[in-house]
C-alpha cells in the first residue's frame, strides 16, 4: 500500500516537473526542473522494482548502509568543493582565467557560492548527516528511526546541492550569502530537513540508554536552530511560480541584519555546535578515553547555546545598523571565546594520559590539529569582532583567511580525522589501506592551510592599512587598484595553499578507495551472523 | 506603549535577568552533588554497543 503511494507520489512530481520544465521562465529553473523530473523518474523505478519485497526485519542492526553512501558523498563533495575553491583563487590571481567562452557561467562571481556551498553544505553536510546518523545509533544502542526515511533525507540532500549548483551557474540565485538557492530549493530543504529532525529525533525516543550523551544534544541543536535559521531569512515570495526570481519579504538594514543573524549562527551552529558533535563523539572514541570533562561539556553545550545568536550584527559594524545592535554584536562575539576555549581545552585533554597517540595515530594527530584551529579561529574570531579592529579587517582579505582556517583546519580536518574513523569500521575492513598516507595528507593539508591564512594575514592588513592611508592634506594615498596590484604574490600563494589542501583530500580519498577495495575483512561477530 | 519600544524594554530588562538565571541554573544544575557517577557512566556510554543496537527484548522484561 505504501509502495503504492510513494509510485503515485513520485508520479505526480515528474509530471509537474516536467510541466514545470515546458513554462519555465528562465534557463536555470527549466534545468532545475528536468532534473527534479530525472530524479523522481529514477527514484519512480528504483520503487518500482522493489515494491512487494518482503522487508526483513532489521531491528537488531544499525542502519549502517546509508551512513557509508554518507561518507563516500562526503569524500567526493570535499574533492570537487576543494577543487572549486583553488579554481576560483587561481582566477582572483590570474584573472585570464575568466575565460572568454565561459563568460557568464564559469567567473568568479557564479563560481564563489558554487564553492562556498559546495564545501559547507555539501561536504560539511554530508559529513554532519552521516556522523548524526552513525552517533546517534550508537550512543543510543537503537536502530535509525523511520525506516527508509534516512534513505530520503540523504537522496534529498544531493539533490538539494545538485540544484543549487546547477542554478548557481546557470543564474539562480537569492543574493544572500550562504542562502543563495532560490524558493523552489529553499522549500526542498525544508522537507528534507525535517525528516532529517524526525530520523534524529525518532531514534532519541526510543534509545536504550537511560540518558542522551552530549554529542546528540549539539547534534539536535545544530538540527533545530539550522531549521529556524533557515526558514526566517529566506522568507520571499516568488515572482512566477515558472520561475526562480524572488522578492525578500524584509527590506534594507532589516534584511540586513535578518542575514547576518542568519549568517553567523550558520557558523555557529552548522559549522560549530554540529561539527563539536562530532568531536565530543570521535575524538573520545579515537583516544579510547572517555572526554575530559562531562561536566565541562554540558557547560560548554548551554553557554555555546545562550551566547552565539547574538552575535551576528559583528558582521554589520559602521553601516546603517544601529549602534546598540552592533555592539551588543561585539560583546556577546567577545565573551562567546571562554565557552569556545572551554571546549578546545575539553577537547584536547581528552588526550590527557594518552598523549603518546599523537606520535603513533596520524588520525588523532588530525583530530588534534583540528581542535586547535578550532581555538585558533574562536579566538581570532571575536577579536576581529571588536569594532577598532573591524575597521580595519573589514572588507579585506584577513576576513577570507580568519574563516578558512576555522573551514579548512577545524571543519575540514576533523572531518577527515571521522571519514578515516569511520570506513574502516563501516566497510568491516582490519585497517585503513595506508598510514603513512594519512600522514601525507596530514601535512599537505596542514602546509597548505598555514599558507593559506598567513598570506590572507599579510594581504587583508595591507589592503586595510593602504585603504586608510592618507596624506598630509586629507586626501587618500591609494587608488582601489593599487591594493589589487599589491594582492597578487599573496593571491598566488594562497592558490598554491588551497592546492596542496586539495592533494591532500585527492590522497584521502585514494587511501579510502584502497581500504574498502584491497584490505581484508575483519572477522568479527558481526559478520558471523547470517543474514536474515 | 507601542510593540517596538514594550518588546525592547522587555528584552533588555526581564528577558535578559531570566536568560542569565536560567543559564547559571543550568551551570549549578551540572555541578550539583551525586551527578558525578551518572556524568562518568554517560561519558562512558560511547564505548558499549558499537557493534549492534542493545537487545530489544532484555531479560527484565521476561521476569
Amino acid at each position: 500500500m505504501w509502495d503504492y503511494l510513494k509510485l503515485i507520489g513520485l508520479g505526480l512530481v515528474a509530471v509537474l516537473a516536467a510541466i514545470a520544465a515546458n513554462y519555465a521562465h528562465d534557463l536555470a529553473y527549466q534545468v532545475n526542473a528536468l532534473t527534479v523530473m530525472l530524479a523522481a523518474g529514477i527514484a519512480f523505478l528504483w520503487v518500482l522494482r522493489s515494491a512487494g519485497d518482503p522487508r526483513p526485519n532489521l531491528q537488531h542492526e544499525y542502519f549502517d548502509s546509508v551512513i557509508r553512501a554518507g561518507a563516500i558523498a562526503t569524500a567526493f563533495w570535499g574533492a570537487v568543493g576543494f577543487l572549486v575553491g583553488v579554481v576560483i583563487a587561481s582566477q582572483l590571481a590570474f584573472p585570464q582565467l575568466n575565460f572568454e567562452w565561459a563568460q557568464g557561467y564559469l567567473n568568479f562571481g557564479r563560481l564563489r557560492p558554487l564553492h562556498t556551498s559546495a564545501v559547507i553544505f555539501a561536504f560539511g553536510g554530508n559529513a554532519l548527516i552521516m556522523s548524526s546518523f552513525y552517533i546517534v545509533q550508537r550512543t543510543s544502542a537503537a536502530r535509525l528511526f523511520g525506516g527508509s526515511l534516512g534513505w530520503f533525507v540523504f537522496w534529498g540532500w544531493q539533490l538539494v546541492i545538485v540544484l543549487a549548483a546547477t542554478g548557481y551557474v546557470l543564474g539562480a540565485t537569492q543574493g544572500k550569502e550562504y542562502a543563495e538557492p532560490v524558493w523552489y530549493v529553499d522549500i526542498l530543504i525544508t522537507v528534507v530537513w525535517v525528516a532529517f529532525l524526525i530520523v534524529f529525533m525518532g531514534t532519541l525516543f526510543k534509545r536504550k540508554e537511560p540518558h542522551i550523551y552530549v554529542a546528540n544534544w549539539f547534534l539536535l541543536s545544530m538540527i533545530l536552530t539550522v531549521a529556524m535559521l533557515h526558514l526566517v531569512n529566506n522568507a520571499a515570495i516568488p515572482v512566477s511560480i515558472f520561475g526562480s526570481a524572488q522578492v525578500q519579504l524584509y527590506a534594507g538594514v532589516q534584511d540586513a541584519m535578518v542575514q547576518w543573524w542568519y549568517g553567523h549562527n550558520a557558523v555557529g551552529f552548522f559549522l560549530t555546535a554540529g561539527f563539536l558533535g562530532m568531536m565530543y563523539y570521535f575524538v573520545p572514541k579515537q583516544a579510547e578515553r572517555p572526554v575530559y570533562s562531562y561536566k565541562l561539556s554540558i557547560i560548554h553545550f548551554w553557554a555555546l547555546i545562550f551566547l552565539y545568536i547574538w552575535a551576528g550584527p559583528h558582521h554589520l559594524h559602521y553601516t546603517a545598523l544601529p549602534d546598540w545592535a552592533s555592539t551588543l554584536g561585539m560583546v556577546f562575539s567577545v565573551i562567546l571565546w571562554m565557552p569556545s576555549w572551554g571546549g578546545m581545552i575539553n577537547g584536547l585533554m581528552t588526550l590527557s594520559g594518552a598523549w603518546d597517540k599523537l606520535r603513533t595515530d596520524p588520525i588523532i594527530r588530525m583530530m588534534v590539529v583540528s581542535i586547535g584551529f578550532y581555538g585558533m579561529s574562536t579566538f581570532e574570531g571575536p577579536m576581529m569582532s571588536i569594532k577598532a579592529v573591524n575597521s580595519l579587517s573589514h572588507y579585506t582579505d584577513w576576513t577570507i583567511g580568519h574563516v578558512h582556517s576555522g573551514a579548512l583546519g577545524w571543519n575540514g580536518m576533523i572531518t577527515f580525522g571521522v571519514l578515516y574513523y569511520l570506513v574502516p569500521r563501516l566497510w568491516n575492513r582490519e585497517r585503513l589501506y595506508s598510514l603513512s598516507l594519512v600522514s601525507w595528507h596530514f601535512w599537505l593539508a596542514t602546509i597548505g592551510i598555514v599558507l593559506y591564512a598567513s598570506s590572507m594575514w599579510v594581504t587583508g592588513i595591507m589592503e586595510g592599512l593602504m585603504w586608510r592611508e592618507v596624506d598630509a592634506n586629507g586626501f587618500l594615498v591609494n587608488a582601489f587598484a593599487d591594493t589589487v596590484k599589491a594582492k597578487f604574490p599573496m593571491y598566488v600563494v594562497r592558490a598554491l595553499g588551497g592546492g596542496l589542501f586539495l592533494i591532500g583530500a585527492l590522497v584521502m580519498c585514494y587511501n579510502l578507495w584502497m581500504t574498502v577495495r584491497a584490505q581484508p575483512q575483519r572477522a568479527t561477530q558481526h559478520s558471523a551472523v547470517p543474514a536474515e | 506603549m507601542e510593540t517596538y519600544s514594550f518588546l525592547r524594554a522587555m528584552a533588555d530588562s526581564w528577558f535578559l535577568l531570566a536568560m542569565t538565571v536560567g543559564f547559571l541554573a543550568l551551570c549549578v544544575w551540572a555541578f550539583r552533588p551525586g551527578s558525578r557517577a551518572m556524568h562518568q557512566d554517560v561519558a562512558n556510554s560511547i564505548f558499549r554497543n558499537d557493534d549492534r543496537p542493545a537487545d530489544p527484548n532484555p531479560a527484565k522484561k521476561e521476569a
